[in-house]
């Protein structure tokens, strides 16, 4: 892990009119880490979440960047040609829903395929090969390649969105409810999927989730939202095993032992 | 003509001519882009060439000289009327041949001669949006021309190789224009997307139904996007055209028969004409006597 922090967040609010979204969010994330946002419906983690992917703009307070020329950069500051440009090459985002992160009507290899083609690669069985290959890293067979995400399971579904955020190596990505409506078999594949494609590829990544377990297996760090402020951050393991705020502690507690 | 004469001349009103024209004129100056505008209720159904029908009815002058084609043809149900409808309110003169035309109104097809400067050829559009059926948002397909986002279009190319080998579109394939603009060539079939290219003639494109009008200004680079590994190719013929022998021209199979039997013949009309009248023959050719020879 480098010194110099990916991604700077200071003073970041979100109003929906008078009511809040969320507000006062500052953090910084490293090149590497995962971040776990938690915290139960309604408080705000996919509201922070689309604020930083630039899916929704902040009220208030800044989102910077460091670039791959090592530039800090204002998200909110770039044009949207440059927005963009970012969103499919140096990030990704993966949605709770993958029908709303891929495209259904078309094939995997062409779901994998298409941000290469969005940076400029023009030739069909390099392409190919490389879907080819990314299909085999998130276990989905190659004869599968020409089938249509229709065709798929959730948990391919899952896998192949997964894919076609990772195909043009990112550096961040983004990780709404990853493993939300998947049965617990499946679950835990695909944790243990993203857990090995993480580490990896250096990836750093901002996971929200009410689900505990995902975070503690996931991630590095965690920050706890309750009504749209942050009550809590630090090391994974140290939030779950030694909560300190009130909220924490009944959220921890609030787990089913089995 | 008198001036008078040609004040609201060829059936729209100054006032309608002029926001056409302005139009054009704007979508000449930003080739393959497509303009908005305020596309006016013609005396016949959207589809049926409404926005090729403005277009033209705008730059027509008293002193043109008229050619409609349908898929080719002079002869059929929609290059008549429209040809009829001209005749009518403007009294233009109006040709088959498209060497005499200086506006040529053209639905599915570019003629086979090829065109010269001063030219213009006006293509009817169903659809102006090369990018409708990949992405459903009019707002964001807007977005994607203006950032130049079109990695979507080869998304659809490399579907089409994923599942038949090849690319198997054959009309309507997306072109760029002059490097910036990915466009829709209206449901030409791709045999004459290269006339397209660095043409000397002007190209209209009107869309009355989806209110675009767009243009490629004469001598500009179009070219068909393709991959490097499966290059842009254009249809081609096995046999020659049964009623003039021409080879390298596009051909349309007729029925014959319940039998299975069918003939191809050209369907540039007016070519085959001049190639018969120049003594050209095929193996189905009308005159015995002359095809004994």
């Amino acid at each position: 892990m480098s010194d110099i922090p990916l991604l700077k967040v200071s003073a970041l609010s979100k109003f929906y009119g008078s009511r809040i979204g969320c507000q006062n969010v500052s953090f910084e994330l490293w090149p590497g880490e995962v971040l776990a946002v938690v915290g139960e419906s309604g408080s705000g983690k996919t509201t922070l979440l689309d604020c930083l992917a630039t899916r929704l703009a902040p009220s208030t307070g800044s989102v910077e960047y460091r670039m791959r020329d090592g530039q800090f950069r204002d998200l909110y500051r770039m044009s949207e040609a440059e927005r963009r440009f970012l969103m499919r090459t140096d990030w990704g985002f993966v949605h709770q829903n993958p029908a709303d992160g891929l495209r259904m009507t078309v094939s995997a290899g062409a779901n994998v395929g298409e941000r290469l083609m969005a940076v400029g690669d023009r030739h069909y069985g390099k392409i190919r090969a490389t879907a080819t290959d990314w299909l085999g890293r998130v276990e989905i067979a190659a004869d599968r390649i020409d089938d249509q995400p229709r065709a798929f399971s959730g948990g391919m579904r899952q896998r192949l969105q997964i894919a076609r955020n990772l195909v043009t190596n990112p550096r961040l990505v983004f990780m709404d409810e990853p493993t939300g409506g998947l049965d617990v078999s499946v679950q835990a594949r695909l944790l243990d999927l993203l857990r090995g494609l993480v580490s990896d590829l250096g990836l750093a990544a901002i996971v929200v989730t009410h689900d505990l377990a995902v975070a503690r297996l996931l991630s590095h760090r965690m920050m706890v939202m309750k009504d749209g402020h942050i009550v809590e951050t630090g090391l994974t393991d140290r939030v779950l095993d030694d909560p300190q705020a009130a909220y924490t502690q009944l959220l921890v507690s609030s787990i089913l032992q089995v | 003509m008198t001036e008078l004469a040609t004040y609201n001349f060829a059936y729209l009103d100054e006032q309608t001519k002029r926001m056409i024209r302005r139009a054009i004129l704007k979508a000449i100056a930003i080739p393959g882009y497509q303009v908005p505008f305020a596309s006016r209720e013609m005396p016949m159904p959207y589809g049926w060439g409404t926005g090729g029908v403005q277009v033209t009815a705008a730059v027509i002058g008293p002193n043109d000289t008229l050619k409609v084609i349908d898929q080719g043809a002079d002869d059929t149900t929609n290059a008549v009327s429209i040809r009829a409808f001209f005749q009518k309110v403007s009294n233009v003169r109006v040709t088959t041949k498209t060497t005499e035309a200086t506006i040529i109104q053209t639905r599915h097809r570019i003629p086979e001669t090829a065109l010269q400067a001063g030219q213009t050829l006006v293509y009817q559009v169903p659809i102006p949006e090369p990018l409708r059926f990949l992405e459903p948002r009019e707002t964001e397909t807007r977005k994607m021309h203006a950032l130049e986002e079109y990695g979507l279009m080869h998304v659809k190319l490399y579907e089409d190789i994923a599942r038949h080998g090849r690319i198997a579109t054959t009309y309507a394939y997306p072109v760029k224009v002059e490097g910036r603009y990915v466009m829709d060539p209206s449901p030409t079939p791709k045999f004459d997307n290269p006339k397209m290219h660095q043409s000397p003639a002007l190209q209209l494109f009107g869309a009355g139904r989806e209110k675009r009008i767009y243009a490629i200004p004469p001598y500009t680079e179009v070219v068909s996007l393709d991959f490097e590994d499966h290059p842009f190719e254009i249809q081609t013929f096995s046999e020659p055209c049964a009623l003039c022998g021409a080879k390298g021209s596009y051909l349309d199979e007729v029925i014959l028969d319940d039998k299975g039997g069918s003939m191809f013949v050209c369907s540039d009309t007016d070519f085959c004409e001049d190639r018969q009248a120049e003594g050209h023959r095929g193996h189905l050719s009308a005159n015995p006597a002359e095809a004994a020879e």
